[in-house]
């Protein structure tokens, strides 16, 4: 049963991750993508992270999708007005392609799948409370800073907001 | 002067910080619409139920015949001079021999034409008619789907025959 | 073969859950023109059916049988897509509200749940966000400008008070505990209801639900003096009512989780004193709960025929310089306050 859910969902998630690159309506691009987002959380759902898979779908599919669409909408982007790229730049689209597929490959090669055993794992691994265990305690630091960077995010978006800041 | 005493003079003054809330102001308006929840309704429910007329209320017109069934109109032309709106159209013809059963007088109406998107119903034919030919009855102008059906000739004013008195329908402009 | 009773059970629960929601929203539509007619001194619908009760049927049917009208230069695809999502989203939600109890049937504890996972909540507003596509697809596919204005309204209206949401419902979060729509509701029982604790969160929930259904005082996507008809401008037949229903059934579900998560849900107070069976408690506690979601959806019509709409920048005002502050110090003072008590 599993095993099913994991291939169906494999193959929406892969094949709308391929609609993401080839399609040429940018709204349409959006769209797969957010498929893709969803189809992700199933897969963090087979693996009992429900915590994850919901947050994955409020943050990414819920919120910044929205805004991706929302920026699209408002530039009225479409097949039209996507100008021709010149070959050097596609060269370079290509080269760039080819070298995040190249160090991926060497990252994964590495690990061997069905090396971690599911049952040294607690019942409640993936719920909130674990999670937020181990994100104060083990990885504090690295957490503080990032919600420090998220801080600066915003006061830099603010900012940038704010037209007439040089009248005050 | 003042029409009505719920005039309110309006003030550009800076709002007070319970003003600024609004949660007063949404609670007084909640108090106003549940006061009018149960407060008795003013629907009329048309077919079965109708709202009774103005005494004076003036609607279709009807041209009269008198108690032997003649009609009363002469063609005189009165009640198309004092229309405002000009709304009437007659042509007169002289009365032929047997036909004394149908007309009065001497001169009768061949056509006798109101267009009822003209008429303002103002009932001035009615008073200026020498001849008690013409009223103004109770009944409603009904809605058409082509402007030539508002046009109403005698086949719809001329009072049908063998209902003279017209408890319904007839009745005359009380003064 | 050993019987699945456990998959039985929850098939007839899911469609049970589904009719009444379904019921209960139509049931709402005829109740808002009933209740709108009488806040106004009319009488309301009362033709179709003894007082009119047949309405939502004759409304429906209409619906069905009008002529359904795709424009041309529209993006059929995304067109249909619209409606579709948001009436989908809007039925998925029901699916972790705590319904009532359990009965005992033939000595096995049936849940009154579809589902009890630990972050109900938190499913609640992953649902609610992904039903912001529906609007924003079927306004941009429409290929109108006031179709696409009010999406924009739309998917920018709900973004902003989904925040201010989130944060009332952190703070509660903070006192309970839980994400368990189940455990929240069995927290509050004996009358402990989270009104009780956490009133500014709720009066912040509250507001925030009025602006993510799109109701009156926040029905800016949809208004008609400035955008016709907004999002759904171009819809007819039932696409058109698929949108409106949505609403409905929203509205529904919002004030579901709402008196679970404020009101106590199911809970009566002082009903462990009469000495009832239990399954007894569990229907009238469903009974109950069902009350209480019919005061909600009466209390978003009394709001909707008594206040005018906003203006777009109070909206926003509103949205970001009021309710999330506001938000924040809730948090904050719930802190505060379990640090000192615990």
């Amino acid at each position: 049963m599993d095993n099913i859910l994991f291939y169906i969902l494999s193959g929406i998630s892969i094949g709308s991750a391929l609609l993401v690159v080839l399609s040429k309506n940018p709204i349409y691009s959006v769209l797969s993508l957010i498929i893709t987002f969803a189809s992700i959380s199933g897969h963090l759902l087979l693996l009992s992270a429900e915590f994850l898979a919901i947050v994955n779908l409020i943050v990414y599919a819920g919120a910044i999708m929205v805004l991706f669409l929302f920026v699209i909408m408002m530039l009225n982007l479409n097949e039209t007005t996507e100008k021709n790229s010149n070959l050097i730049s596609k060269l370079a689209a290509t080269g760039a392609a080819g070298l995040l597929l190249i160090s991926l490959v060497y990252i994964f090669k590495s690990y061997q799948v069905g090396q971690f055993s599911t049952q040294q794992l607690t019942e409640d691994f993936g719920s909130a409370h674990q999670l937020g265990k181990i994100l104060f305690n083990e990885f504090l630091l690295p957490f503080e800073i990032s919600s420090v960077l998220f801080l600066s995010a915003m006061i830099g978006a603010v900012m940038l907001g704010k037209k007439d800041l040089k009248q005050h | 002067m003042q029409l009505t005493n719920r005039s309110k003079v309006v003030v550009q003054k800076e709002m007070s910080f319970m003003e600024k809330l609004y949660i007063p102001a949404i609670l007084g308006g909640m108090k106003i619409t549940m006061s009018h929840f149960f407060k008795k309704k003013a629907t009329i429910q048309y077919p079965e139920q109708k709202r009774e007329f103005s005494f004076v209320y003036r609607g279709k017109h009807i041209l009269k015949r008198d108690e032997k069934g003649r009609e009363n109109c002469t063609a005189c032309g009165l009640c198309a001079v004092s229309c405002p709106a000009e709304a009437i159209t007659i042509v007169a013809d002289e009365r032929q021999k047997g036909e004394e059963h149908l007309y009065r007088e001497e001169k009768y109406a061949k056509v006798y034409e109101i267009n009822m998107l003209r008429c303002i119903f103002c009932g001035l034919c009615e008073e200026a008619c020498p001849k008690d030919a013409i009223y103004l009855t109770e009944e409603l102008v009904p809605a058409q789907y082509n402007r030539n059906d508002f046009i109403y000739g005698k086949d719809k004013l001329v009072q049908p025959l063998g209902t003279s008195a017209h408890p319904k329908t007839y009745k005359p402009y009380k003064k | 073969m050993e019987i699945p009773y456990e998959l039985i059970e929850k098939t007839i629960l899911v469609v049970i859950v589904f009719t009444v929601s379904l019921l209960t929203a139509m049931y709402s539509t005829y109740g808002e023109r009933k209740i709108s007619a009488f806040f106004q001194d009319r009488i309301g619908p009362n033709r179709a059916g003894p007082f009119g009760l047949l309405q939502p049927l004759a409304d429906g049917a209409k619906l069905i049988f009008k002529e359904e009208i795709i424009p041309i230069s529209s993006n059929k695809f995304l067109f249909i897509l619209g409606p579709s999502i948001s009436m989908m989203t809007a039925c998925l939600t029901s699916a972790v509200i705590p319904w009532g109890t359990y009965l005992e049937i033939g000595g096995r504890a049936v849940e009154m749940q579809v589902t009890d996972i630990n972050i109900g909540i938190l499913y609640v507003f992953a649902i609610v966000s992904i039903g912001v596509y529906g609007v924003m697809i079927g306004g941009w596919a429409s290929n109108n400008k006031y179709s696409l204005m009010g999406a924009l309204r739309a998917s920018s209206q709900m973004i902003s008070y989904e925040i201010a949401m989130g944060m009332s419902i952190v703070a509660l979060i903070m006192t309970t505990g839980t994400m368990s729509l189940k455990e929240i509701v069995a927290q509050q029982a004996e009358g402990h209801w989270n009104i009780i604790y956490q009133p500014l969160g709720f009066f912040i929930f509250l507001i925030c639900a009025f602006a993510e259904l799109n109701r009156t005082p926040f029905d800016l996507p949809e208004c008609e003096a400035e955008l016709v008809g907004g999002y759904h401008t171009e819809y007819s037949s039932m696409k058109l009512g698929l949108y409106l229903f949505a609403e409905y059934v929203n509205m529904f579900v919002s004030s579901a989780v709402m008196s679970a998560l404020y009101f106590g849900g199911y809970d009566i107070p002082f009903i462990e004193y009469l000495g009832l069976s239990s399954n007894v408690v569990a229907v009238l506690g469903f009974l109950f709960f069902f009350a209480k979601i019919v005061l909600f959806i009466f209390f978003f019509m009394w709001i909707r025929w008594t206040v005018p709409r906003f203006r777009y920048d109070q909206l926003m005002h509103l949205g970001w310089r009021i309710l999330i502050p506001m938000a924040i110090i809730n948090v904050i003072l719930t802190g505060v306050f379990i640090l000192f008590t615990k």
